[in-house]
This record gives C-alpha cells, sequence and structure tokens, in this order.
C-alpha cells in the first residue's frame, strides 16, 4: 500500500507524537500537548498505535467494534474514549469520573474537549496500520478527522525535522 | 469589526487554544481583544499572535490587578 505523504511547510515548528497509551492520564497528556503546540503554531501529527487507538474510535464507549470474534471481545473490554482508565488507582472506572468531574470543577478542559479542541485546530491524527490488522479495525471505525492509516517509515518521514514524543 | 475573548478563567492549553480558534475566524482588518491573566497567558498570547502574522496593538491592564486586555488586529 503506498500513502501520499502530504507536503509539509518546512519553515514552520513541529511536533510528532506516538500516542501508544489509551489510558485516560496519558492520552491527556498527548491532547494537552498537542493542543498547546498547534495553538502556538506548530504542526502537530499524532500517530495512534496499539491503545492509543481507543482515542479516536468513533464509539466513544463499550462496543463490540472490529472483525471477528476477538476484536469484538477485546473492543467491549476496551471501549473508546470515554471509558478510558487511568493508569494508576483506577478503582474500576471510578477514578476516570473523578478526575472528569475535577477538571470541570477547576475549569480544566477535559480529556474530550482536548480531542475536539485538537480536531477544530486541525492537528493531524494518523493511525498505526499494523495496529489495526491485530485488533481487527478499520479506518471507518474512527473519528472522520483521521486522515490516514500509515507505518513506521511514513511517519518517520512525517516527524522528520521536529520533535517526537512517545506518550 | 472588534470580537472579544475572555480567557481569564481557562487554564493551559485552552487560553492559548480558544484565542488561536478566534484568531482562525477574523477577517482581515479585524480586531481581537483577548482579556486574560498575568503569567503564561500574558507572555505567549500577544507573542505567538505576532509569530502567526498578526498584530498587537496595545496590551494594556484592566482595573482588575493581574488581569489584561491585549488587542491583537488581522
Amino acid at each position: 500500500m503506498t500513502h501520499a505523504i502530504p507536503q509539509l511547510d518546512p519553515t514552520k515548528k513541529k511536533l510528532s507524537i506516538i500516542a501508544f497509551s489509551g489510558d485516560f492520564d496519558k492520552l491527556t497528556a498527548v491532547f494537552t500537548l498537542a493542543t498547546g503546540a498547534a495553538a502556538v503554531g506548530y504542526e502537530v501529527n499524532i500517530f495512534f498505535t496499539f491503545w492509543g487507538l481507543d482515542a479516536i474510535k468513533r464509539k466513544l464507549g463499550r462496543s463490540p467494534v472490529g472483525k471477528g470474534f476477538l476484536p469484538k471481545v477485546f473492543g467491549v473490554f476496551m471501549g473508546g474514549l470515554k471509558s478510558a482508565p487511568v493508569s494508576r488507582l483506577n478503582f474500576l472506572g471510578l477514578s476516570p469520573k473523578i478526575f472528569r468531574y475535577l477538571m470541570r470543577k477547576n475549569n480544566v478542559a477535559t480529556l474530550e474537549e482536548l480531542v475536539d479542541a485538537a480536531v477544530a485546530l486541525d492537528v493531524n491524527f494518523y493511525a498505526c496500520e499494523m495496529a489495526m490488522v491485530v485488533l481487527g479495525l478499520q479506518k471507518t471505525d474512527f473519528l472522520p478527522h483521521v486522515k490516514d492509516v500509515l507505518g513506521v517509515a511514513s511517519f518517520l518521514k512525517l516527524s522528520e525535522d521536529g520533535q517526537t514524543l512517545f506518550i | 469589526m472588534i470580537h472579544t475573548l475572555d480567557v481569564t478563567k481557562e487554564h493551559c492549553p485552552m487560553t492559548f487554544v480558544k484565542v488561536k480558534i478566534a484568531l482562525s475566524k477574523l477577517s482581515e482588518g479585524d480586531i481581537l481583544e483577548v482579556k486574560l491573566t498575568d503569567g503564561e497567558p500574558l507572555e505567549n498570547v500577544p507573542r505567538t499572535a505576532t509569530e502567526q502574522g498578526f498584530e498587537v496593538l496595545s496590551t494594556t491592564e484592566t482595573e482588575t490587578p493581574g488581569i489584561y486586555t491585549v488587542e491583537i488586529k488581522k
């Protein structure tokens, strides 16, 4: 499969993030950095792989997304953005609810608001082809904002001459 | 046309995010009046607006200490 790599502005500062984790707290870090950087003029790319793909699923809750029995089971257990667990002290999903409450109470953007902001700021979302095959996911399972499905070589080309983070 | 935006209740990164989104909606010659707090927003909003080709007309402290108004023109 060949992918058209977009022609990028060489004068622009660039941040590329590999979003590996599907944890609520780590995704909050991904989208805080991504939106903050985009807002101050960076070109921002996020490459979602493995558990990180949960963040860009069209279905936000637990749903049997995916092709085949095992991917569907995974889909239900992992869910989407709304069911992301926190990496420590998750307490069977109670902690993300507490975090969302605290964020709203303190007027800090929630994870969902950050994702919306990233879309509004035109942060580039890319999905990892290999992880999609393993998890039985297709591009149509993701948000329409997902620009393309890529492999390592294309991501390296995209992130060239910028800063790259793995979260 | 003059637009206004208050980000004094916002925190990082939404202070910059809201300004950036508001700036992107301006037409040529429009002015955005941003109300923001001292510290990171005051240091970064005018700087990044200038970097992105906007003109910062003024930065003035309001009657409330620590709250500023920045006028940005497209």
